[in-house]
């Protein structure tokens, strides 16, 4: 690679206590890539985003990005500014929406700071400069924009604790993506999803890759998901990292299948094989 | 208990435990026993042997079983059950309406009545008539024994009709308001209620920033009325200030104590936060009556200035060199107009707070107010600065408080700590919740029940406490979400309300 990558994660460990969730992990995401993170239950993985989206200080680490608008050390950074200023979205293993507000309200908080600055800090909002009706109209069109590509303009209306369940999952990836970010951090999108919401979602991340040129980093247990859009995958198994490579490369390693199935291998690791297949 | 038939149809009811129900109905019961003896059951009487204390267990008995039993049939209405509550209800008003009769009458059997007061009497029977009211509701309109979840918070008649014609229904309020000291009615102490009201009104609206839009539940809220009622004071007798000139200093000081109060307790939530600023609430109220050099102690402030009207003063003669109202405009002297004067103040007051909330609720800071209230870890990951928009909510609910507090001063020409007890904070956060969280009308209609009837009904005397209780049941069984819960998204991409 010529240049830096996008997020360059060096010797991350986070301690609670005595106990070490994430242990010298070192890893990279790239630019237009879907870099997924994959593991038992308890590997680490979430620890991993917390640390990166600001939720938790490592212990030990270096979290490098490298966006379009410049170079961050995201473990010295506080939490929401690594959103507002380094570029990093993420989406959450249990749906945090705001269930009482609109679906289209969720997308427009998203653009919060942008909406601040030109309300002039709620003062020339509240004298009603055209600015920010202006800027107002196009923090709509963004979302109406995201409504379209996730499917859900026809409900932009409906309070969003209404959506149903598949439609939540997506309206929290428009609303990451509304916030215009350099890495979008997804954590089990495809959890509860049925098999046919599960391959609009691989679409949708493929489409998010390819027009938005964002590296996207996906947590994900459901492998038919990420075996068909990853374009690296991570392995993580008691907080380490045991693989580290292209999907071809995960399904045939050794490492893996014992994390996944147990030292004994023979039929078990066949098993396994057609599972990742 | 286990029903559990073979052969039931899939619709029918779930069982109902009732051994449950009146399990609590009778500790619920007993609970009022014991705290009815000790407030009401003993009373002193003034005769001609001078104060001696007298019994009134009737009333006490009645009130605990009267609980009992509607506790139980509130509690069968929620189970979806309804004609158990409707023939008993009726039966209740039955037998106080031949009560009532015989009393008229004259007959002995009227002397059987709960209650002494006739207001209380005829208070307490609004309970079984809105027992039997929601369960015909509950037969007829809502779908019969199915529309279990019609007592959750659904939108329900009243709030669909009130939205259809919202707007009408603000200006119209707004006409009245405005037209009020001009009805024929309207004496003296009418205006001065309105005034009254509209004050809690205003500080209502002014909490209801803090708490209905950013979710942060504020028990202290009556430490910002107190810091605009001093400063106003201070500023106008100790510096000569008038009114007007006094007001924005008392805003900004008002303003300033709420982000001193805001930044240690921008990590707490909930009951926590509520703790504090009830401590926050307090500790000013305790300062006030203890830096006596500096506010006047428990005596307080005296003489504070009223307001002006472009200088012109509302007295019989005017001090040296200024000149009053009466005497510009060639009008005979009359002391209802500075009553009337304070009234259209505190109206412009209020309606200024009324409009900047609903200006403020399309812009990007109360969205963001809001999303905070519904969650707050999310916001931190769309990269919103939770200390800030925190902080902007407390500054400007502490503001509008600091305002109306300059105003009560003003208007009573006298300050002192009494006035910033817990109790009106209470009251106030009342208002809030009551009235439906968010809802700018809803305040309205709190403010009136809980600030307007209690004025016009001071003959309930010790009952008014109970007459509380009452309200509250009422809006506990017919509104569980306030009187006006219902909240309109600030922006829409299809043009056109109705849907959900």
């Amino acid at each position: 690679m010529s240049s830096a990558p996008l997020l360059a994660v060096e010797h991350l460990t986070m301690r609670f206590g005595g106990l070490v969730a994430v242990d010298d992990i070192s890893f990279e995401a790239a630019d237009s890539k879907i870099t997924g993170v994959i593991g038992p239950n308890g590997a680490g993985k979430t620890t991993v985003f917390n640390c990166l989206t600001g939720f938790y200080k490592p212990t030990v680490g270096r979290l490098t990005l490298n966006g379009a608008r410049g170079r961050f050390l995201l473990e010295q950074m506080d939490g929401y500014r690594i959103c507002q200023q380094a570029g990093v979205a993420r989406t959450f293993q249990n749906i945090r929406l705001f269930a009482g507000m609109s679906v289209l309200e969720n997308l427009i908080v998203a653009q919060h700071n942008r909406l601040m600055k030109a309300s002039g800090y709620t003062v020339a909002g509240l004298i009603g400069l055209p600015g920010y009706r202006q800027a107002e109209r196009a923090a709509v069109e963004k979302a109406r924009d995201w409504l379209d590509r996730v499917g859900l303009t026809r409900m932009a209306d409906w309070s969003a604790g209404n959506l149903p369940y598949g439609g939540q999952r997506r309206l929290e990836i428009a609303r990451a993506m509304c916030t215009d970010p350099v890495l979008l951090c997804l954590d089990e999108p495809a959890a509860g999803l049925n098999a046919r919401e599960s391959a609009e979602l691989n679409e949708l991340l493929l489409s998010i890759r390819d027009t938005q040129k964002i590296g996207i980093l996906l947590i994900e247990h459901d492998m038919s998901v990420v075996m068909k859009v990853c374009d690296h995958i991570v392995v993580l198994d008691y907080g380490r990292k045991i693989a580290d490579g292209s999907p071809a490369q995960i399904r045939s390693d050794p490492n893996v299948i014992r994390a996944y199935l147990g030292e004994e291998e023979g039929a078990a690791e066949s098993l396994v094989r057609e599972a990742l297949q | 208990m286990t029903t559990a038939t073979v052969g039931t149809i899939a619709a029918a009811p779930a069982a109902v435990n009732y051994r449950d129900f009146a399990k609590r109905a009778v500790i619920a019961g007993f609970v009022t026993l014991v705290l009815a003896s000790l407030l009401v059951g003993i009373e002193t009487v003034s005769t001609v042997n001078g104060l001696q204390v007298a019994t009134r267990y009737r009333a006490v008995l009645c009130a605990s079983l009267g609980v009992a039993i509607v506790y139980f049939l509130v509690e069968m209405l929620k189970a979806g059950r309804t004609l158990v509550p409707l023939l008993v209800g009726l039966a209740m008003i039955a037998l106080f309406g031949v009560l009532e009769w015989a009393k008229l009458e004259g007959l002995p059997l009227g002397d059987q009545l709960p209650f002494n007061s006739w207001v209380v009497n005829w208070g307490v029977m609004l309970v079984p008539l809105s027992l039997v009211l929601r369960s015909l509701y509950l037969t007829f309109w809502a779908g019969g024994q199915g529309a279990v979840a019609a007592v959750g918070q659904r939108e329900t008649g009243f709030t669909r009709f009130y939205l259809r014609y919202n707007k009408l229904f603000g200006a119209l309020l707004i006409l009245f308001a405005v037209g009020l000291p001009f009805m024929p009615f309207a004496d003296r102490r009418l205006v001065d209620v309105a005034t009254l009201v509209l004050t809690y009104i205003m500080l209502g609206w002014g909490l209801n920033i803090v708490v209905g839009l950013a979710g942060l539940l504020d028990l202290g809220y009556v430490a910002f009325y107190a810091v605009g009622a001093y400063s106003y004071s201070m500023f106008a007798v100790d510096a000569g200030l008038g009114f007007w000139a006094a007001l924005p200093i008392a805003g900004a000081l008002a303003a300033s104590f709420g982000l001193i109060l805001g930044f240690p307790v921008l990590r707490l939530r909930g009951d926590y936060l509520a703790i504090v600023t009830l401590g926050f609430g307090e500790m000013i109220r305790i300062i006030l009556t203890n830096w006596w050099w500096f506010t006047g102690g428990p005596n307080g402030i005296n003489n504070v200035p009223r307001p002006t009207f472009f200088g012109l003063v509302f007295e019989r003669s005017a001090p040296p060199g200024k000149e009053t109202f009466a005497q510009f405009f060639g009008l005979t002297y009359s002391p209802i107009q500075r009553v009337e004067f304070l009234y259209f103040v505190i109206l412009v007051f209020a309606l200024i707070t009324n409009f900047f909330t609903l200006r403020i609720r399309r812009l990007p800071i109360s969205r963001a107010w809001e999303a905070l209230r519904e969650d707050e870890t999310a916001c931190r990951a769309l990269g919103i600065n939770p200390r800030n928009t925190k902080l902007t909510a407390f500054g400007l609910g502490a503001m509008f408080a600091g305002f109306a507090g300059s105003f009560f001063a003003a208007r009573q020409g006298f300050v002192s700590p009494e006035s910033f007890v817990f109790l009106e904070s209470a009251v106030i956060l009342a208002i809030v919740v009551l009235g439906g969280l968010g809802t700018q009308i809803g305040i309205v209609l709190a403010a009136l029940v809980l600030i307007g009837l209690p004025e016009f009904f001071r003959e309930l005397q010790d009952y008014r406490m109970l007459a509380f209780g009452i309200g509250m049941v009422l809006i506990m069984i017919w509104r569980p979400g306030g009187l006006l819960a219902h909240r309109d998204p600030t922006i829409f991409l299809h043009h056109g309300k109705g849907k959900t």
